[in-house]
């Protein structure tokens, strides 16, 4: 009888190995790896044996279950990533093995599945930002937004890039990460009276902004016209089934988290950033980008299309290094908006507002909690509180409450708190009564 | 095949001359067909001076991009719009409406540098085509 | 998506459960909303049938060289959505994700223990990305040397196309290296091409060409003796699981791809996570944040010299979890029977092909064999056509034109998740085409026949750009 595999993952057998050997003509496999030169092999010290299913999937369940998961708590936290809801339609889509282990679709006769997606994603997004063109995603919304500060650099020929300081400080820091090697300089300017310096290709302007506050988009539209700077606006797509979208708001490339769309927290990721522009900076969008076209007998169908600027054909040319993206959390948004709908991404976005402002009205009551400033807020605002944020943290997380991330570096004791459509107004209560109980 | 009224560079370009001394400058047939279809055309604005064998613009099918080299310097003076709008009759037509600029040149008798029809030809086929 | 009809729902919603409250003025509000409005029974049956017009590993053999395209096992989906690993917030307080940060500690010790290298970061969610972080970590370390002359980085003509775009996102100047006539780096060249403005190099092992670069201990060294730093790109990493030591070896960073070599499902482009792995000299300059255990406590930490943050928060958490139970289930005999399976599978393919097609190195391969479709472009078929017929017959084309120094390449990766018999009908079939190339070449001209799609226009595509509905 021949000796069992080790592996389910690996069908040869060793009666077949020795017959594959035999055709190659060695003796043995290790012929295979001579080139490896002596010395320098890898010993696999501290690699422990294989696990069965069964054993693994009690190990990890213990791992998952050494994490407070949100259904288990309150949340209240946001600052770029959104607990919404997902229909149970999403984590089926993505799990259609035919989608998610297929490769990019370089070859499309054999690919329409994910081209027709991807269409219809650059298509959804296009519509939900009002922008003219859409690429197949990018990484996050962190990374979008760096890539759309190389681009504006690249389409004006200049150096500097100008960011609110309203701006997430995670955006601004890869803002830096992906630009400064290059030579280029980044510096922020007051949201209020922003100044546009010399040699400044775009102001980087989030929408609602970091602190949840809608910025004055006509006034800033008009200061990236004064100075002949492209204006790149970061927003969220939730806050679009609501509010004016940036092709409204007149910006030159609007990128965005994909997250609130149906993506899981999964602790920070994978997420998908969304990157739109005007169809005249077409050709200095980064990503990949699907077009619509026919075949040899006439009917339509897809294709990867504008491949020249991407890396595989212009190297060190590129307009970016991205590869692999995102395509399966693509499907998702396309599977979410499928199934959420146009009345749908309304009805969430207004109850996140309601529940949001709500939220707001019953701890601005509390005695020693004040709103920091009167301005339009989406889901997310600031509290300044009578204690260190901090404290009340900690306090809270032993009610089973996130109470929301602390941002005292701006506002006075300031806590900032994130609600959605999933919080309930049991929870929303429960948080305004353990912070009245927090005194000084 | 390649006509025997203009002159060629090593690059796969072609120069013709007009009676009032400005050249046409275009790619060749070989040139075209080892692109393929050509999605895309990129050149410089009208005034902009380029060197002998400098980078006039750039010329791109489906998976490939190729830069087109000046043969001979000078002023570009015209760009041939057509050949921008609908690349494919570079394909179609490149030695007649698929040119790509008109140039004053600097040097004139600089042509004498460049291969004749023959010469190119032999050329080809030292490249093994 | 034209199965929309106006009024009808996907998903019902909850009433709202707290008072209205005032609602901004007009102006500020979106007027139109253009989405669909489709039953849940026909987003179903719509996704599904658009799977249907996809090849995938699930249902096909995929020899796509360079991608690795393995099984991926079903069980590391499941345990990735269990709901203390799906619903757990980025910026939760670290004692309420000691479960997470414990594994992503792990990871990061069991995959520089792989590849043999001493320290990881887990941020980067793709190949690329690690690739651009590692050179921005090279670029680091030099500034941090106040050594500014470095401007150069060398990379051999038969690299990935992400290579070139990483060294010059990260603001470096290209230089490419040739390779010789065996299909390894051309060390004289090599030698002639490093300077005092080498700030490194960039080099796959084994390389695209499928070979293991037997002068690889010398290359590092040389570029190491002027002062240059060398970057591994991870792509080829199936061939060496466990098999050698990358830092001794003289790799300084390197990136590995856990949707290729540790099995997480590519999704039709990502996502995807690309860990950095680097000696103790980089270990400062790794991006933020990483996984550090002190007294039991799991937390997230800067690195001292660290290059920032290169994305939003952690990285790809959904895929490390995936990659981590697959090692676990591997385990340290399973790494060393994926790449001895892998190499097996490979070249077997070479030893039964080789006759028919032309073999640009005649040499033993590692995981991928490269062949080159040369004869039969004088009888007027190209590689792409081969590849196409191969559609009709059940198989996903292989990688095709490239490495680009390969003429009519076909860069065939078999994987170690495939069965003899598979590779035997691959062979047979590969053998009937290399025969219709002399008896019916018309009928790969034309293939595929029988796929949703025949050929596609791709130049209607590039001219008259259709991006949306």
């Amino acid at each position: 009888m021949a000796i069992s595999n080790s592996s389910p993952y690996i069908p040869n057998t060793s009666d077949e190995k020795i017959a594959m050997l035999k055709t190659i003509g060695v003796n043995a496999a290790d012929e295979l790896f001579k080139d490896i030169p002596a010395g320098f092999g890898n010993d696999l010290s501290s690699l422990p044996s294989g696990l069965s299913e069964i054993e693994l999937y009690r190990e990890m369940q213990i791992l998952s279950e050494r994490n407070m998961n949100q259904s288990q708590l309150a949340s209240f936290l946001g600052g770029g990533a959104y607990r919404h809801f997902i229909p149970s339609v999403v984590r089926h889509v993505t799990g259609i093995g035919e989608l998610a282990t297929a490769y990019t679709p370089y070859q499309p006769e054999v690919s329409q599945g994910t081209l027709q997606i991807t269409y219809e994603f650059q298509s959804l997004v296009s519509q939900l930002m009002e922008m003219d063109v859409s690429n197949a995603g990018m990484y996050d919304g962190a990374t979008s937004t760096a890539e759309a500060a190389l681009m504006a650099c690249r389409i004006k020929g200049r150096n500097s890039i100008c960011v609110l300081d309203t701006v997430s400080p995670t955006q601004l820091e890869v803002i830096r990460t992906y630009t400064e090697p290059q030579g280029l300089t980044v510096y922020t300017t007051d949201h209020k009276d922003p100044r546009i310096g010399q040699d400044t290709a775009c102001l980087i302007i989030q929408h609602p902004n970091f602190y949840g506050y809608l910025e004055q988009m006509e006034d800033l539209k008009a200061i990236t016209q004064q100075n002949d700077v492209l204006m790149i606006v970061s927003t969220d797509p939730i806050f679009l089934g609501m509010f004016k979208s940036p092709g409204t708001l007149g910006a030159d490339i609007a990128v965005a988290e994909g997250q609130p769309l149906g993506i899981s927290l999964s602790y920070g990721g994978p997420y998908v950033g969304l990157f739109t522009c005007k169809t005249e900076f077409l050709r200095q969008m980064p990503g990949r980008i699907v077009g619509k076209t026919v075949d040899t007998t006439g009917k339509e169908g897809y294709v990867l299309t504008l491949q020249t600027r991407e890396q595989h054909i212009r190297r060190e040319k590129a307009t970016s290094n991205i590869c692999t993206s995102e395509a399966l959390i693509c499907t998702a948004i396309v599977a979410y908006l499928a199934c959420i709908g146009k009345n749908g991404l309304k009805h969430i976005a207004e109850s996140t507002y309601h529940k949001a402002h709500y939220t707001a009205s019953l701890i601005s009551e509390i005695p020693g909690y004040s709103l920091p400033t009167n301005e339009l807020f989406f889901r997310e605002f600031v509290v300044e509180c009578p204690v260190n944020p901090k404290t009340i943290k900690a306090t809270l997380l032993n009610k089973g409450i996130l109470a929301g991330i602390d941002v005292s570096d701006r506002f006075n004791n300031g806590l900032m708190i994130s609600v959605t459509e999933m919080n309930t107004k049991e929870e929303i209560e429960r948080l305004a009564k353990e912070l009245s109980k927090i005194k000084p | 095949m390649n006509p025997e009224d203009r002159y060629y560079s090593t690059e796969h370009e072609w120069v013709l001359a007009n009676e009032d001394k400005t050249l046409y400058i275009g790619i060749t047939e070989y040139a075209q067909e080892e692109l393929g279809d050509l999605v895309f055309v990129e050149m410089p604005t009208v005034g902009t001076v380029v060197e002998s064998m400098g980078k006039l613009g750039e010329v791109e099918s489906v998976k490939s991009v190729s830069d087109i080299y000046c043969p001979i310097s000078g002023k570009v003076i015209e760009i041939n719009q057509e050949a921008v709008q609908s690349p494919e009759i570079i394909n179609e037509d490149p030695y007649g409406k698929g040119w790509l600029v008109r140039l004053d040149p600097s040097n004139p008798e600089d042509l004498n540098q460049l291969m004749s029809a023959s010469e190119y030809e032999t050329f080809l086929e030292s490249l093994g085509h | 998506m034209d199965i929309s009809v106006p009024g009808r729902i996907g998903i019902a919603l909850p009433p709202l459960d707290v008072p209205e409250q005032p609602l901004p003025d007009a102006g500020k509000l979106r007027e139109e909303l253009s989405l669909p409005e489709v039953s849940q029974g026909e987003v179903i049956r719509y996704f599904t049938n658009l799977s249907q017009l996809n090849f995938s590993v699930d249902t096909n053999y995929y020899p796509l060289g360079s991608c690795t395209m393995k099984y991926n096992p079903k069980i590391n989906n499941e345990l990735a959505s269990l709901p203390g690993f799906t619903e757990i917030h980025p910026l939760q307080d670290i004692e309420t994700t000691q479960g997470a940060l414990e594994l992503m500690y792990d990871l990061q010790n069991l995959l520089a223990n792989i590849v043999g290298m001493e320290h990881a970061g887990l941020s980067t969610v793709a190949g690329a990305h690690g690739e651009l972080t590692g050179m921005l970590m090279i670029r680091a370390y030099h500034d941090s040397k106040k050594d500014y002359r470095r401007s150069i980085v060398l990379v051999p003509d038969s690299a990935h196309g992400t290579n070139p775009a990483s060294a010059a996102m990260a603001g470096y100047t290209v230089m490419s290296i040739p390779s010789d006539k065996n299909g390894n780096m051309d060390i004289e060249i090599l030698k002639s091409h490093c300077t005092e403005e080498t700030a490194g190099i960039m080099l796959t092992l084994p390389n695209t060409l499928g070979l293991f670069d037997p002068n690889i201990v010398e290359i590092c060294n040389y570029v190491h003796e002027c002062g240059g730093l060398v970057y591994g790109d991870g792509a080829n990493m199936n061939a060496l699981l466990g098999r050698a030591h990358m830092s001794t070896i003289g790799f300084d960073v390197l990136h590995l791809n856990l949707h290729k070599t540790f099995s997480t499902p590519h999704g039709g482009g990502g996502p995807g996570a690309g860990p950095v792995l680097c000696n103790d000299r980089l270990a400062s300059f790794l991006p933020t944040p990483i996984i550090a255990k002190n007294n039991d406590l799991y937390s997230l930490e800067t690195p001292s010299a660290s290059i920032g943050k290169i994305g939003g928060f952690h990285g790809n958490f959904g895929i490390l979890v995936r990659a981590y139970a697959y090692i676990r289930s591997m385990g340290k005999q399973g790494m060393l029977d994926i790449s001895e399976n892998a190499v097996i599978n490979a070249n077997y393919i070479l030893a039964r092909l080789k006759d028919d097609y032309y073999l640009p190195y005649d040499r033993n391969c590692m995981h991928e064999v490269i062949f080159s479709a040369k004869p039969q472009r004088s009888k007027g078929v190209r590689a792409l056509d081969i590849a196409k017929r191969l559609i009709d017959y059940g198989i996903h084309p292989p990688t095709m034109y490239f490495p680009l120094i390969v003429e009519e390449a076909l860069m065939i990766e078999p994987t170690e998740s495939e069965s003899k018999d598979t590779l035997d009908y691959f062979i047979s079939v590969m053998q009937e085409i290399a025969q219709e190339v002399e008896s019916n070449p018309q009928i790969l001209k034309d293939a595929p026949h029988n796929t949703p799609n025949t050929r596609l226009d791709e130049a209607k595509a590039a001219r008259q750009p259709n991006l949306r509905w």
